[in-house]
């Protein structure tokens, strides 16, 4: 019945782990810096040398905290979708979340050619990346909620949110083949996803968001655990169906939607970290899951993060490969030794 | 609303069915009766006839076209979903969408009506859950996942969802589907058992077993829907009703059909 006391140590041992990877990603980096000075500077104490600090705190510190919500976000959007649809399949960009960020951000970059001089400059500061491809993300979903008003059928609103995923996607491949070289490139830096671009005024949103989404994620917990029984028998226990698919759909549309305006469409997490999850928390109930898949999506992802950059050199590889090629080969490893995703 | 002999469950000619612009598209009507307390109640009919869609009426997922339904003497018009899952639980032909749950969890999820936002079980919660486990004889199995269940034992774990929501009202849909002669029997004995304290309404294709067990019958044929004692039912010849005459006919003297040689 309630094995939550089971999970204690489990729990303990991945905040343990998540305490590790978070120093390991901050001390790894293109320099070298003492493990001694990267705790001093974290506790803003003085460093031997100013730059040290400036590094730590201005570049690796916003970098991991992003990576941990990224991660943690996604995971739990990963969690949400796969019991909403019923599919293990499903993940926090089936209902065309990223496509419709992707939407917003090709208008954005190679509409600009089109005005050229100075507005096109104008136009492509970090800022507005970022509004784009919320912008895009809020219309596809907007559209999503609108069709689930007036669709019953859960499975319906899957393939509806992978049509528009279809659409948007076919948008963006028509402007790319109009536009110079120039800005196809900046619009493909930008789908490579990165989790380094982001100010601390940029994290204060981020945050908000996040939290915003994470305490509506915590509301849907009871609706959650009777979805697992499907919806009729969700329905006999006295569960209202539509407005509790309505705040699990608002709860992913925010938290998806802000990370890839912030950190560009981030692959595989949100579809690998639930399953991963699940092979350590056998439990079905989503008081336990939902605080694992937080944790692992943030380990997950500060340890992507740290192959990406990779440690003492100066290259930096796009982030939505590593965790493609990491979260990849896990799905499948799942699916020969297990022959079945169960969710 | 009057309801001088303490039924749990009456209709009063009641029209099921399904509503269309053009016309609404009647499935059964008349159907009149009156469920008590303690009453094990079988529904049999043929394929296509309407139980299903009756069931679903009782349990307000879908409308009725005409007449009442009473749940305690008060309207299901008037019963909240809230309140309803406080009244009536279910168990249907669909297994639970996910089968990663132990048998425990499944049987916990039944106390969804009484536990806080977030689900927590207090110890009343957890002794109905043990009490609901005890009585489906699945206490055993409380740690097994539900894809290592067999057929019956997942009947069983369902039943025991059903129990431990604590409704004076419990409805089955075929219960004894996919099951052998003698786990369709262990299961309609299980509901005898429990229809002590319960109405315990089902619907079934066994019609010879749901004979020899059950306080009332249902029958929907056709023409008309009888309800009543078994043994009348079958004194006034209503399961010859029930199928075809060219191909099986019902043998009272049995209680059993015989295919028309």
């Amino acid at each position: 019945m309630e094995k939550t006391t089971t999970y204690t140590k489990h729990f303990f041992a991945l905040s343990v782990l998540l305490v590790v990877v978070f120093f390991g990603n901050i001390s790894l980096g293109s320099v070298s810096i003492p493990l001694k000075e990267v705790a001093k500077a974290l506790f803003y104490l003085d460093t031997e040398k100013a730059s040290w600090a400036f590094i730590i705190q201005d570049y690796r510190l916003p970098k991991a905290l992003t990576a941990i919500m990224v991660g943690a976000g996604l995971s739990v959007c990963g969690l949400l979708m796969q019991t909403l649809f019923r599919n293990p399949l499903a993940g926090p960009f089936v209902l065309g979340i990223s496509s419709g960020a992707s939407l917003g951000v090709a208008l954005l970059i190679m509409g600009a050619s089109g005005l050229g001089g100075v507005f096109a400059a104008l136009l492509l500061s970090k800022w507005s990346l970022v509004i784009a491809s919320s912008l895009g993300s809020m219309l596809v979903l907007l559209a999503v909620l609108a069709v689930t008003v007036r669709v019953k059928d859960t499975m319906a609103i899957l393939i509806i949110g992978l049509m528009f995923g279809s659409v948007t996607a076919a948008v963006v491949g028509v402007l790319a083949y109009f536009s110079p070289a120039e800005q196809l490139q900046q619009y493909i830096f930008w789908s490579f996803g990165s989790l380094g671009n982001n100010s601390w005024e940029g994290m204060l949103v981020l945050s908000i968001c996040f939290l915003i989404g994470i305490v509506l994620s915590i509301l849907t917990i009871k609706p959650l655990n009777a979805l697992l029984l499907g919806e009729n028998y969700a329905k006999s226990q006295g569960l209202h169906i539509a407005k509790s698919r309505l705040l699990i759909l608002i709860a992913t549309c925010i938290l998806a939607g802000a990370i890839t305006a912030f950190a560009g469409p981030i692959a595989f997490i949100g579809l690998a970290v639930p399953h991963i999850t699940r092979q350590v928390f056998t439990a079905a109930n989503h008081k336990i899951l939902i605080p694992a898949v937080l944790l692992s999506g943030a380990v997950l992802m500060l340890v992507c993060d740290s192959i990406a950059q990779v440690p003492f050199t100066d290259y930096t590889l796009p982030i939505n490969a590593i965790t493609s090629l990491v979260g990849a080969p896990v799905v499948i490893w799942l699916l020969v030794r297990k022959r079945k995703l169960l969710f | 609303m009057s309801n001088p002999e303490n039924y749990t469950l009456q209709t009063n000619n009641l029209s099921i069915g399904y509503f269309h612009k053009s016309g609404n598209h009647v499935v059964a009507k008349d159907l009149n009766f009156s469920l008590k307390s303690g009453e094990l109640v079988a529904l049999v009919g043929s394929n296509g006839i309407g139980k299903s869609t009756l069931l679903r009426t009782l349990c307000k997922v879908q409308k009725s076209i005409a007449g009442d339904i009473l749940l305690n003497g008060e309207s299901l018009q008037n019963y909240s979903f809230e309140s309803l899952a406080e009244t009536l639980s279910v168990v249907l032909t669909e297994v639970p969408a996910s089968k990663n749950m132990t048998v425990g969890e499944l049987v916990a999820l039944g106390r969804q009506p009484y536990t806080n936002w977030l689900g927590t079980l207090t110890q009343n919660d957890i002794t109905h859950i043990m009490e609901a486990l005890r009585a489906t004889e699945m206490t055993s199995f409380k740690d097994r996942k539900c894809y290592e269940l067999s057929d019956g034992q997942l009947q069983r774990a369902l039943i025991a969802r059903a129990l431990a929501q604590d409704t004076p009202i419990i409805i089955l849909d075929e219960p004894t589907t996919h099951l052998d002669i003698y786990h369709r029997a262990s299961i309609l004995k299980l509901l005898k058992t429990l229809s002590k304290n319960k109405t315990i309404l089902f619907s079934t294709h066994e019609i010879d077993l749901a004979i020899q067990l059950s306080d009332k019958m249902v029958v929907m044929t056709p023409e008309k829907t009888f309800f009543g004692d078994p043994c009348e039912l079958i004194e006034e010849g209503c399961f010859s009703a029930l199928f075809p005459k060219n191909l099986i006919d019902f043998d009272g003297e049995t209680g059993s059909f015989r295919i028309v040689k």
